[in-house]
């Protein structure tokens, strides 16, 4: 009873095709962004800032990017971690040939990059599907891994391959303090989380989501699988560029190659997995499930006053981690968004029973 | 039924299309016309080319050889994009609905072709790509009022029943607003009372909107009813053509597939 849209009428297509009609949904979201951007930074401390924060924001828009991708396109992509590495790499690259340029200018650019090496490995999709396209993306992820370890010019030469990069600075301010870190990535990834929800709910969502729940039909309706194929690729790539940059220069500061590695990108399509296909809550339920996830089983001994081994914790913690996944998978296939879905259903008349 | 309506001159006319795979001939020599406004049947047994045929005119399939006239440009071949811009709608036989979209998002999806608001303006949902959408959803409504899926409009089409399926198909081909649309088999497997809906809404459609229809139909009731003319098909080769009525008197029509009737 909590939860319902009774009482709430509209008398505009406007007000209908807002992005959250109902007004529980706005108290909640407004809920949301004043515990992520008041709540969080008077409470929390350094390490968990370091530790859960910023990661969980950053791996958030880059799952969100790869969303887009799977979840709404329905193009599977193995190459996450590859293009989140086109994304450090350029950043990078852009910062220091470039003297003075404003940082998020690097990082737009970059997800610019990123956009049209995406566009380019998004090409195998106009002929392949399914598994077949996610090896074809596999080759992305091994390529660009050996080109930005091989090739000496992406790292500008320096001798171990590891870049370092000082705190950002934009207009005179350093981000050097993990507060105002988080706080800059919780923008960033506020302000694409709004651009996904409105290319979603456009014409350009539609023509996704007809490609990858029935391509032959969308085909007749006039959409070209090609465009609409690229055009996921290309703003997937961005926002994975942009997340790779922003892990490099943010929250990593110096990297090497394998910061980028395969794991990188499995990780992330689990989190788009588990969170939920073609759902942008879901991209972030993932990400803080697979972020937080390990920190709390590693942390769970010690809060219960329980003397393990720290390499006992680390393979418990792998096995209850797998555990749990597989356990989320066989309840709900599709994902923890759609367990919020049913929620809110059985919320509309909670506490009567009908 | 009565002749009211005027038959206007052939918007798409077929000339000798022929459509192989490997060794198997779908069509042979197959030419007909299709005329302004009219409602044509397409009848035939099972296996007789009659989706095929479907598929050549909205440029699925590419036929080996002839051409297809259509609004007087003549083309050995179509293709989709191109059928859908020059106003030729399709449903299909097994239902090709969006499933993981709302009945709105469907039938909004029908109208992609119509809608140009820029990547800029979409990111933003302001100014052009909203206007954009409204208007739109004022034509989509329309298309739900006449189809009488008001009450379903938000509702997951995976969820829906078969028949509301079926005719929020034809709402999604409605929607691009065609000058020719093709039904393959829209009746398949629904009731006396959903077939009487549907027959309604096709008869509505052609009246209303003036739309020539190309339909595939089973049930001879339904074909005979609302067709203006009917064409026959067996084994790929066009046996029949003509007025429900020469059709239905038509020996070898009778032969092939309405049988001997009572």
């Amino acid at each position: 009873m909590f939860y319902r849209e009774a009482g709430q009428f509209k008398t505009s297509y406007t007000a209908d095709q807002a992005a959250f009609p109902i007004a529980q949904d706005r108290i909640f979201i407004a809920i949301w962004l004043f515990i992520g951007f008041v709540a969080v930074p008077l409470l929390s401390n350094e390490y968990l800032f370091r530790a859960i924060f910023i990661p969980f924001l950053i791996l958030a828009l880059a799952a969100l990017g790869l969303n887009l991708l799977v979840g709404y396109c329905g193009q599977v992509s193995l190459g996450t971690g590859a293009f989140m590495a086109v994304g450090a790499y350029a950043a990078y690259n852009f910062w220091t040939r470039i003297p003075g340029l404003n940082p998020l200018v690097a990082f737009m650019l970059a997800g610019g990059v990123a956009t049209i090496v995406g566009i380019l490995f998004g090409i195998p999709s106009l002929r392949i599907k399914g598994f077949y396209l996610a090896v074809a993306t596999l080759a992305a992820q091994f390529f660009l891994d050996w080109v930005f370890s091989r090739i000496g010019w992406f790292t500008n030469y320096t001798p171990s391959g590891s870049i370092a990069v000082p705190p950002v600075e934009l207009f005179g301010f350093a981000f050097a303090s993990p507060v105002s870190k988080y706080l800059l990535c919780l923008t960033i990834l506020v302000l694409f989380a709004v651009v996904a929800k409105n290319i979603v709910r456009g014409r350009i969502g539609r023509s996704w989501m007809a490609t990858r729940d029935m391509d032959v039909a969308a085909e007749i309706i006039g959409i070209r699988p090609m465009y609409a194929k690229l055009s996921a690729f290309a703003v997937s790539s961005f926002f994975i560029g942009v997340a790779g940059a922003l892990w490099g220069f943010v929250h990593l500061e110096s990297w090497e190659p394998l910061a980028f590695d395969i794991n990188r990108s499995f990780s992330i399509l689990f989190m788009v997995i588990i969170g939920g296909l073609g759902s942008i809550m879901g991209a972030f339920l993932g990400a803080a499930f697979i972020t937080v996830l390990p920190l709390f089983l590693n942390q769970l001994p010690t809060w219960i006053g329980i003397e393990v081994s720290t390499a006992m914790i680390s393979h418990i913690e792998f096995m209850i981690f797998g555990a749990l996944i597989i356990f989320f998978l066989a309840v709900e296939p599709l994902g923890m968004a759609r367990m919020w879905r049913i929620g809110k259903e059985k919320l509309r008349l909670w506490p009567f029973p009908y | 039924m009565a002749q009211t309506r005027a038959l206007g001159e052939p918007i798409l006319s077929m000339d000798e299309i022929s459509l192989s795979f490997g060794g198997v001939k779908a069509l042979t020599d197959i030419s007909l016309h299709v005329r302004e406004h009219e409602i044509l049947a397409i009848i035939g047994p099972n296996g007789a080319g009659k989706s095929s045929l479907l598929n050549v005119i909205n440029g699925v399939y590419h036929p080996n050889r002839g051409s297809v006239t259509y609004k007087g440009e003549t083309r050995a071949q179509m293709r989709p994009h191109v059928a859908a811009s020059q106003g030729i709608a399709r449903t299909f036989q097994n239902i090709a609905l969006f499933k993981g979209m709302s009945v709105l998002d469907n039938i909004m999806t029908g109208r992609t072709l119509k809608m140009h608001a820029g990547f800029f303006w979409q990111c933003l949902y302001y100014g052009k790509a909203l206007n954009e959408e409204i208007e739109h959803r004022h034509k989509v409504e329309e298309i739900i009022d006449f189809l009488q899926i008001e009450s379903i409009r938000k509702t997951l089409v995976g969820r829906l029943p078969y028949g509301l399926q079926k005719r929020v198909e034809l709402g999604r081909a409605l929607a691009a607003e065609p000058d020719l649309l093709l039904l393959d088999e829209p009746m398949a497997g629904m009731n006396i009372e959903e077939k009487e809906d549907m027959s309604r809404f096709v008869l509505d459609v052609n009246d209303e909107f003036g739309t020539t229809i190309v339909l595939i139909e089973h049930d001879m009731g339904v074909v005979m009813d609302l067709s203006d003319r009917v064409i026959v098909l067996d084994y790929g080769r066009k046996i029949g053509d003509g007025t429900p009525d020469e059709v239905r008197n038509n020996k070898e029509v009778i032969d092939a597939y309405l049988g001997v009737s009572s």
